[in-house]
C-alpha cells in the first residue's frame, strides 16, 4: 500500500463537512502553524519539504513563496488556482469534491505564511457544483473560528473568496488568471513583472494549485523534513495523478513518486490494466500538453531502464526520448486508437484556446488543425509532415505565454515517434479511412546499443 | 426591460463586496453568469449594458469579456444545452459516438437548438471529467459515463421535466 497524504481520509462518511473533518484531525495545521510557527518557519518548512507545484510546471513552492514583494502598506494576495482545464486533469476536482476542508486549511496555512488577508479561489466556471461545496466548507470554517477575524485569537484576519471563471483554459495560466480576476479578458502579461511584485491590482500576488496547497497542511502535520523523504529525489511528497482513456479504472490516484509506470498501468491498485484486454499503445503521461511517448519508451527509457512516476524518471531523455509530469493528467492509448486523430483533437483544442494575442500561436494553432485534418481524413500530402514540423518549431519558445509550448509540444512529439503513422495515412488515405494504423512496432522492445 | 429581483441584488451585493474597493470590475465574470442565468439564459446587448451600468463600467468592457469566454451565450439558446466534450481523453471513450447519437435523436448538428426550442447540442473542450468519459455538462452538473440508454433517459427527463413546469 501506498503511502496517503491527501487522500487518506477522502471517503470517511461525512468528510465534506467541518466536524466530521476535525474529528479525523483537521485544521491541527492550522492551529500549529498560527499559534507555534509564525510566517518564516511556514516557509521555511515548505522549502524544507521540497514541494514542487502540482499545476505542471514544478517550481519549488517554498521558493517560490519566497519571492513574493512585502512592500510596506501594499496587501499581499494568495490566489489558489483551481481552473484545471489541461486535457486529461481532473484531479483538483476531485480534492474538492471529497475534501473541501483540506483545501481550506492549506489556504490558511498558506495565506498567514504570506500575509494574505484576502485569498481567492479561481475555478473553472463549469465546475458550479463545486463553488457552492467550497463556500459551504469556507462558512464553515469561518463559523468555527478558522476564518475571519482574528483566527483563533492570534489577531491574524483572513477571508476566501470564491471566483468562477467562465470557460477559458488559458485562465489557467497565472498572468491570465490575474486578468480574469479582475474581470478581463484572459489575456497573459508580458513578464516581467512577475505576480510576486505585481500580481492582482498590481500587489505582490502568489498563484499556486490546488494539490500544492493542499499539501501544505502534511507539510506542517509532520515537517519538512519527514515529507521529503517520501518519494525520491526531487520528487517529494506523494502526487495526485488522474488517469484516463483506454484502462480498466480510469480516476484519480494518490501515488508516492516511487512506482513505475508499468505498475501504474497493470496493478489493480491503479489502472488495472488496458481495457477490452488490448495492449497499450501510447501514452500522455502528464496531462495533453506533454510528449506522447509510445509504449515502449514509456514503460522503459531509451538506456532500457525502468521508467518511474515521478518528475525525473518521466522526462529522462529530454523531449527526444522522454515526457513529462507535467499536471498528472495520465491519458492511455490502446493499439486500436489513431495517433492522428488523436494529435487532430487535442490541435483543435489549442487553437480554441489560444488567447490570438500572439500571431505564432494564434495562427499556428490554426495551421497545424488544418494540415492535420487534411492528413487525417485522407487529403494530406507528405510534405505536409515536414510543413508541421516546421510550424511547431517556429511557435515554440516564440510566444507571450507557455500555450505555445503547450500546444507546439504535442505535434512535435506525435511526428518525433509516430512519423510512420503519419505517412500511412498521408500514401494510403482511403485504407486510413476505414481502419486504423494498430499498435505497429509501437510495443516491441528497445534496442539499447551496448556501451562502449 | 432587465432588472435584478430583490434576492439577485442580494447576490450582487455579495458579489461585488468580496473585492477591494474601487475594483468592483473584478466582480464581472460572476456577475454575467448570475445576469445569464437571471435574464433568459444568454446575454443580450440590453442584458451586457445592464451590466456595465450596474458595475459602473462601460459597455465595452462588459461585451470584451463576454466575448472571451466560451459559457456566455450571446444568442439564446434551447431550455435544456447538452455541452458534450470532445477532447481527446473523451474521444478515446467514444464522445464522436455520442454526440453524433444525440444530433440523430435530435435532429439537429451540433450548434444548433431544436425548433420547439427545447434543446441545443454544443460540443466543448475538456471538462475535467476525463476519466468518467464520454460526458456532457447540463445546466450545473455534469453527466458522466454516457451510453446511447443514458442519453435517453436524459432527454426523457428534461421532456418531463419541461411538462410538469407548464
Ligand atoms: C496555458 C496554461 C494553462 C495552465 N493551466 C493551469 C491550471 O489549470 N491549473 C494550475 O494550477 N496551473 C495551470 N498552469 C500553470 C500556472 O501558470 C502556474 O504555473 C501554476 O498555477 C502555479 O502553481 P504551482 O506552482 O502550485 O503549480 C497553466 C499554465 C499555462 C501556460
Ligand atoms: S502564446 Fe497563445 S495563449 Fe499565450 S499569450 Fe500568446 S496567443 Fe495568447
Ligand atoms: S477530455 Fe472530456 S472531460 Fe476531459
Amino acid at each position: 500500500m501506498s503511502i496517503k497524504l491527501l487522500l487518506e481520509k477522502a471517503h470517511v462518511e461525512g468528510i465534506r463537512y467541518f466536524d466530521v473533518y476535525r474529528r479525523e484531525g483537521g485544521y491541527r495545521s492550522v492551529e500549529k502553524a498560527l499559534k507555534e510557527m509564525g510566517p518564516e518557519a511556514i516557509v521555511e518548512e515548505v522549502k524544507k519539504s521540497g514541494l514542487r507545484g502540482r499545476g505542471g510546471a514544478g517550481f519549488p513552492a517554498g521558493m517560490k513563496w519566497s519571492f513574493i514583494a512585502k512592500p510596506e502598506g501594499v496587501p499581499r494576495h494568495l490566489v489558489c488556482n483551481a481552473d484545471e482545464s489541461e486535457p486529461g486533469t481532473f484531479k483538483d476536482r476531485y480534492l474538492m469534491e471529497f475534501i473541501p476542508h483540506l483545501l481550506i486549511e492549506g489556504l490558511i496555512v498558506s495565506s498567514f505564511a504570506l500575509g494574505s488577508n484576502d485569498t481567492y479561489i479561481y475555478i473553472r466556471g463549469e465546475y458550479a457544483w463545486i463553488v457552492d461545496i467550497l463556500e459551504q466548507a469556507i462558512s464553515e470554517a469561518k463559523n468555527n473560528g478558522f476564518l475571519g477575524n482574528n483566527i483563533l485569537g492570534t489577531g491574524f484576519n483572513c477571508n476566501i473568496h470564491v471566483q468562477r471563471g467562465a470557460g477559458a483554459y488559458i485562465c489557467g495560466e497565472e498572468t491570465a488568471l490575474i486578468e480574469s480576476l479582475e474581470g478581463k479578458r484572459g489575456n497573459p502579461r508580458i513578464k516581467p513583472p512577475f505576480p510576486a511584485v505585481q500580481g492582482v491590482w498590481m500587489r505582490p500576488t502568489v498563484v499556486n494549485n490546488v494539490e500544492t496547497l493542499a499539501a501544505v497542511v502534511p507539510i506542517i502535520n509532520m515537517g519538512g523534513e519527514e515529507y521529503a523523504k517520501i518519494g525520491v529525489g526531487r520528487s517529494t511528497g506523494t502526487k495526485l495523478i488522474s488517469a484516463c482513456g483506454n484502462i480498466n479504472k480510469p480516476g484519480v490516484y494518490e501515488i508516492d513518486m516511487t512506482i513505475s509506470v508499468e505498475e501504474f498501468i497493470y496493478s489493480d491498485e491503479y489502472c488495472g490494466g488496458i481495457a477490452n484486454g488490448k495492449k497499450l499503445k501510447a501514452c500522455i503521461p502528464g496531462g495533453s500538453s506533454v510528449p506522447i511517448l509510445p509504449a515502449n519508451l514509456l514503460l522503459k527509457t531509451a538506456k532500457g531502464e525502468t521508467r518511474y512516476m515521478n518528475y525525473e524518471s518521466l522526462s529522462d531523455g529530454g523531449f527526444a526520448t522522454g515526457s513529462m509530469m507535467g499536471s498528472g493528467g495520465f491519458i492511455v492509448l490502446d493499439e486500436d486508437q489513431c495517433v492522428v486523430r488523436h494529435t487532430l483533437s487535442l490541435a483543435r483544442f489549442y487553437r480554441h484556446e489560444s488567447c490570438g494575442q500572439c500571431s505564432p500561436c494564434r495562427e499556428g494553432t490554426g495551421w497545424m488543425e488544418k494540415i492535420l485534418k487534411n492528413i487525417e481524413y485522407g487529403k494530406g500530402k507528405l510534405s505536409d509532415i515536414d510543413l508541421l514540423w516546421d510550424i511547431q518549431r517556429k511557435i515554440e519558445g516564440n510566444t507571450i505565454c507557455p500555450l505555445g509550448d503547450a500546444a507546439a509540444w504535442p505535434v512535435a512529439a506525435a511526428i518525433r515517434h509516430f512519423r510512420d503513422e503519419f505517412e500511412w495515412h498521408v500514401l494510403h488515405p482511403e485504407e486510413a479511412q476505414q481502419r486504423n494504423y494498430g499498435l505497429a512496432h509501437y510495443a516491441d522492445p528497445i534496442h539499447v546499443p551496448a556501451t562502449a | 426591460m432587465v432588472k435584478f429581483s430583490e434576492e439577485q441584488l442580494a447576490e450582487f451585493n455579495r458579489l461585488v463586496s468580496r473585492y477591494p474597493e474601487g475594483k468592483q470590475k473584478s466582480a464581472l465574470l460572476p456577475v454575467l453568469h448570475l445576469a445569464q442565468d437571471s435574464f433568459g439564459g444568454w446575454l443580450s446587448a440590453e442584458t451586457m449594458d445592464y451590466v456595465a451600468e450596474m458595475l459602473q463600467i462601460s459597455s465595452i468592457e462588459v461585451y470584451e469579456v463576454a466575448t472571451f469566454y466560451s459559457m456566455y451565450n450571446l444568442k439564446p439558446v434551447g431550455k435544456y444545452m447538452f455541452e458534450v466534450c470532445q477532447t481527446g481523453p473523451c474521444m478515446l471513450r467514444g464522445s464522436d459516438d455520442i454526440i453524433a447519437y444525440i444530433g440523430e435523436k435530435l435532429g439537429i448538428k451540433p450548434g444548433e437548438t431544436t425548433s420547439d426550442g427545447m434543446f441545443t447540442l454544443k460540443t466543448v473542450e475538456c471538462l475535467g471529467a476525463c476519466g468518467y468519459a464520454p460526458m456532457m455538462q447540463l445546466g450545473k452538473h455534469y453527466r458522466e459515463h454516457l451510453t446511447r440508454e443514458k442519453v435517453d433517459a436524459i432527454i426523457e427527463e428534461c421532456r418531463s421535466k419541461a411538462a410538469n413546469m407548464n
